[in-house]
């Protein structure tokens, strides 16, 4: 069966719309296959805008991965906008791939990535231009799997009912296993129910038809329980182990259309052990495992040279941490001096920042800003969340950083941590004037800036915060106010800091969708139906209708919007997500939990004994580390003077 | 020392421009959707995949010296857009065309390259005024002579356009130089999906008319909003409007090649 291409009733429609060029496709390293000559057929969705959902690294990963299985085609479909989707309605032109425009319904499989939990509505409205049920159950033989994953799949209750399955962890051996079980048989060749038990079978498929949920007569889940002995009863997630062997993306892709992020991006590990308690990131992707020194040469010398990219982006969570950091900086900064090449290290701590690698990064480009992330106004509260940064640190490294020509730092906080009083919040003021004073000092100059940039709180699942209350709007609200009050307080210094925060609205609904159970899929739908799309973006989100539709749509199931938010949870709840192992001993969890409530700390596991958080033993791995020693080989030998 | 950077020196003193080549090339099918902000990324993105030795720029944020003029809009294709590139080293012309050609995507297709001496006459200086095709499928041969013979008997034109500083006037008539009609099906670029989209209406009229540049520039987008207001034309479905061509515009209404004179 022949599948043919959309585009000749996408072009007519292309010129009223804003940005076409984020429709067609054509990218520079982008794969086109023959529909006919392969046996499996990949559609994978970023649930968001092309300008964000081009650069993820993970889409592009599974993207190369899978297009280089001789029997496999991949393509790639994003969101589309507000006045397109109009279009296509009227037109009945239905969702596409932006490669070859083949509509999604098509294909054997999407896999749907989700970054955050803000995306669920735009993958109804994909599922709905592409004449997919949006309910998994009312799919027939006919319609493809569609199937859940990233970070935000560690808790795809919420979708449950409109997804097929979802995958924990890493994608890349996961994405093959699932292709083995399609080569065997797609579903219109053994049938759904058959391909979805094969999955179920997988390692780190979960698949939510498989398992009833039983709730109790306080609200809660009495149970999650398999209804089929194919499923198991626990699904571990995936971890990659050594990175070196996945050397992807080789051929990244190149937009023509402006994105987010234009730079060739290597991630130089993965996993983190910080062991920060708000950062769900950190805790589903342990152990640590790196990149060695080569293979990061490696894949930035190939990667430029097949994109162009001017920038290079070393990816992680905290990439200072990198053993050979400085080894690794220095190589490429010295391997890339004077061909307009410029190195960006986005993560950085304050504590594992140091002058010399400031210096490395800007050496063949711009000194602009410095960002770092102390979370928390407080020590008190730095310690609840394990952010261990000392005021006196940050201090230190923004004076070297101003005397060493920087003019600007930003800072990152988050309103409404656990524990968290107004004073907590109101430290950042001061700590904010310190760094202006600190500059000004340093730098011998008047002008110097710091940004601060506040986010709301929202817990997560699988991290130690997972049982805590989640602050309401208003009062995170509030101390943003008085928080600005006391920043303006001293004029002289307030008006070299500039504060960005957004309300803490989104953040409540983030916070619904994060932890909530399969009840919660009625709110999306309804959201959806009155319009939600783009949830992400302030311009589209709206709290009205998602509280409204929250308060129409859980109390007839027992519960409310406060059950899922700003209520704290016992030790002895049944968690939505028990059931999905993130390889952390929830026992170990707890006890951070408590520990974070009497703030005290936990040091990382890379430069101190193992604490038992269960990650390497349940999932059979370890961390993987240097330093290895090695130094990267300059590519073009200089020729020795005279010689 | 590597690692420090003294205040107020240029982080790369970049090397001297020293040769400039002049580049031809097409947008075509669906990459006809790309602005120009985006094919000039593109080509600042080829010229470094190709390994043109492209001078860059002075400073702390130094851009490789591509200079454009006159951009075809947003989803007009084109088969005549030019840039200049300048060198730090001489570079054949025909092996830079090749690789830069190679270096782009598909759709974005260099046509021709001409060496141009430091002091030559500059290429904005080489080019008057355009000559567009527009296709309207869906519309009648027969319609379209009318409307296009009521526009060219009219002395001025004028219809708004919204720019970024509101709405202008912009006088179609007057930069229109000469109008034909046509009704000739019209082989479009094949699809770059490899899957044939030329549309399928039989009535397929098409204009090709030459267009004198003017401040602000007459789009292929005015020229039908000034069919509509002369002759109530209203297309079913978007015309598809291609550049043909730019250059000097002579006394018979033809246009002089901008590298006439510089192909050896």
């Amino acid at each position: 069966m022949s599948v043919q291409s959309v585009f000749p009733a996408l072009e007519s429609l292309l010129p009223r719309v804003a940005k076409p060029v984020q429709y067609i496709g054509g990218e520079l390293n982008s794969t086109v296959k023959d529909w006919d000559a392969v046996n499996v057929h990949w559609a994978l969705m970023y649930p968001d805008a092309y300008e964000v959902g081009l650069p993820n690294q993970g889409v592009m990963i599974l993207y190369e991965l899978l297009n280089e299985q001789p029997d496999v085609l991949a393509e790639r479909a994003y969101a589309v906008w507000p006045d397109l989707e109009a279009l296509m309605r009227e037109h009945r032109v239905p969702h596409f791939t932006v490669d070859s425009h083949r509509p999604l319904g098509a294909f054997d499989v999407i896999g749907v990535s989700f970054a955050t939990e803000l995306g669920y509505t735009n993958l109804l409205t994909a599922l709905d231009l592409a004449g997919i049920p949006l309910l998994a159950a009312e799919r027939t033989d006919e319609h493809p799997i569609v199937l859940a994953g990233g970070h935000a799949a560690f808790n795809p209750e919420p979708i449950a009912d409109f997804v097929d399955a979802a995958v924990l962890g890493d994608g890349e051996q996961a994405v093959l296993d699932i292709t083995a079980v399609l080569r065997r048989g797609t579903q219109r060749e053994v049938g759904r129910s058959e391909l979805l038990k094969r999955l179920a079978e997988t390692e780190g498929v979960y698949v939510p038809s498989l398992y009833d949920v039983r709730y109790g007569d306080g609200g809660g889940i009495e149970s999650v329980t398999p209804n089929d002995p194919r499923a198991p009863k626990r699904v571990t997630k995936r971890t990659t182990v050594d990175l070196d062997e996945w050397p992807y993306p080789k051929q990244p892709l190149v937009p023509l259309a402006e994105t987010v992020h234009e730079r060739m991006s290597v991630e130089i590990f993965r996993g983190c052990t910080r062991g920060c308690r708000f950062c769900q990131a950190g805790m589903i992707t342990r152990p640590v495992r790196e990149r060695s020194l080569q293979g990061i040469g490696e894949m930035v010398e190939r990667g430029l040279q097949a994109s162009g990219f001017t920038e290079v982006g070393l990816l992680s969570l905290s990439s200072a941490d990198h053993s050979e950091i400085a080894e690794i900086t220095k190589g490429l900064a010295d391997r890339y001096e004077g061909t307009n090449t410029t190195l960006s290290l986005p993560s950085t701590r304050v504590d594992a920042f140091n002058i010399d690698l400031a210096n490395e990064i800007s050496r063949n480009g711009r000194r602009s800003g410095l960002t770092f992330a102390p979370e928390g106004g407080s020590e008190r509260i730095r310690r609840v969340i394990n952010k261990m940064v000392s005021e006196e640190d940050l201090i230190r490294t923004v004076s070297a950083a101003f005397a060493q020509g920087w003019r600007q730092v930003k800072l990152y906080f988050m309103c409404g941590l656990p524990t968290e009083t107004d004073e907590d919040v109101l430290e950042i003021a001061g700590m904010a004037h310190r760094v202006i004073k600190a500059g000004r000092e340093a730098s011998g100059r008047n002008d110097v800036r710091c940004t601060i940039s506040i986010g709301g709180f929202v817990p997560k699942p699988h991290t130690p915060f997972q049982w805590a209350a989640q602050a309401d709007p208003d009062t995170i609200d509030g101390r943003l106010r008085k928080l600005r009050a006391a920043i303006n307080s001293d004029r002289r210094l307030g008006r070299n800091i500039g504060m960005r925060y957004h309300d803490g609205q989104p953040s409540l609904i983030e916070g619904l969708l994060s932890r909530g159970d399969r009840r919660v899929g009625r709110v999306i739908e309804r959201v959806w139906r009155e319009g939600g799309r783009f949830d992400g973006w302030s311009e589209h989100f709206s709290y009205q209708r998602w509280t409204e539709a929250a308060a129409a749509e859980l109390p007839p199931q027992g519960v409310d919007i406060d059950w899922f938010t700003t209520r704290e949870r016992t030790r002895e709840e049944v968690l939505p997500w028990a059931h999905l192992d993130s390889g952390l001993d929830p026992d170990w969890l707890w006890d951070d939990w408590q520990d974070a409530l009497d703030s005290r700390e936990q040091d990382d596991c890379r430069w101190t004994p193992c604490f038992d958080c269960g990650v390497c033993p349940a999932t059979g791995t370890d961390i993987q580390i240097g330093p290895t020693g090695a130094t990267l080989i300059p590519l073009t030998p200089v020729p020795a003077a005279g010689g | 020392m590597a690692g420090t950077v003294e205040r107020g020196v240029a982080a790369n003193p970049a090397p001297p421009t020293v040769a400039r080549v002049r580049v031809r090339f097409a947008k075509r099918g669906r990459l006809r959707f790309a602005s120009h902000r985006d094919l000039a990324r593109a080509f600042e993105r080829a010229v470094r995949r190709a390994g043109v030795p492209v001078s860059h720029s002075h400073g702390f944020s130094p851009h490789p010296r591509l200079s454009w003029v006159s951009a075809a809009p947003t989803g007009v294709a084109s088969e005549a857009e030019y840039l200049e590139i300048g060198l730090t080293r001489p570079v054949p012309a025909a092996e830079l065309a090749a690789a830069l050609d190679a270096a782009l995507p598909d759709g974005v297709d260099v046509l021709e390259a001409v060496p141009s001496a430091l002091g030559a006459t500059s290429l904005a200086d080489l080019i008057d005024a355009n000559r567009w095709r527009l296709t309207l499928p869906g519309v009648d041969r027969a319609v379209l002579v009318e409307a296009v013979d009521r526009l060219m008997a009219t002395e001025s034109l004028t219809v708004e356009r919204a720019t970024k500083n509101g709405r202008r006037p912009v006088d179609v008539r007057a930069a229109l130089v000469t109008a034909e009609v046509d009704g000739h099906p019209v082989d479009l670029q094949p699809g770059v999906d490899g899957v044939d989209w030329r549309p399928e209406e039989p009535p397929c009229a098409i204009l090709t008319a030459v267009v004198r540049q003017m401040t602000p520039a007459v789009r292929p987008d005015d020229v039908l909003a000034a069919l509509q207001a002369v002759a109530d034309l209203r297309p079913p479905v978007p015309p598809m409007a291609t550049r043909l061509a730019q250059g000097l515009l002579d006394d018979r209404g033809n246009l002089a090649d901008p590298f006439g004179t510089a192909r050896v």
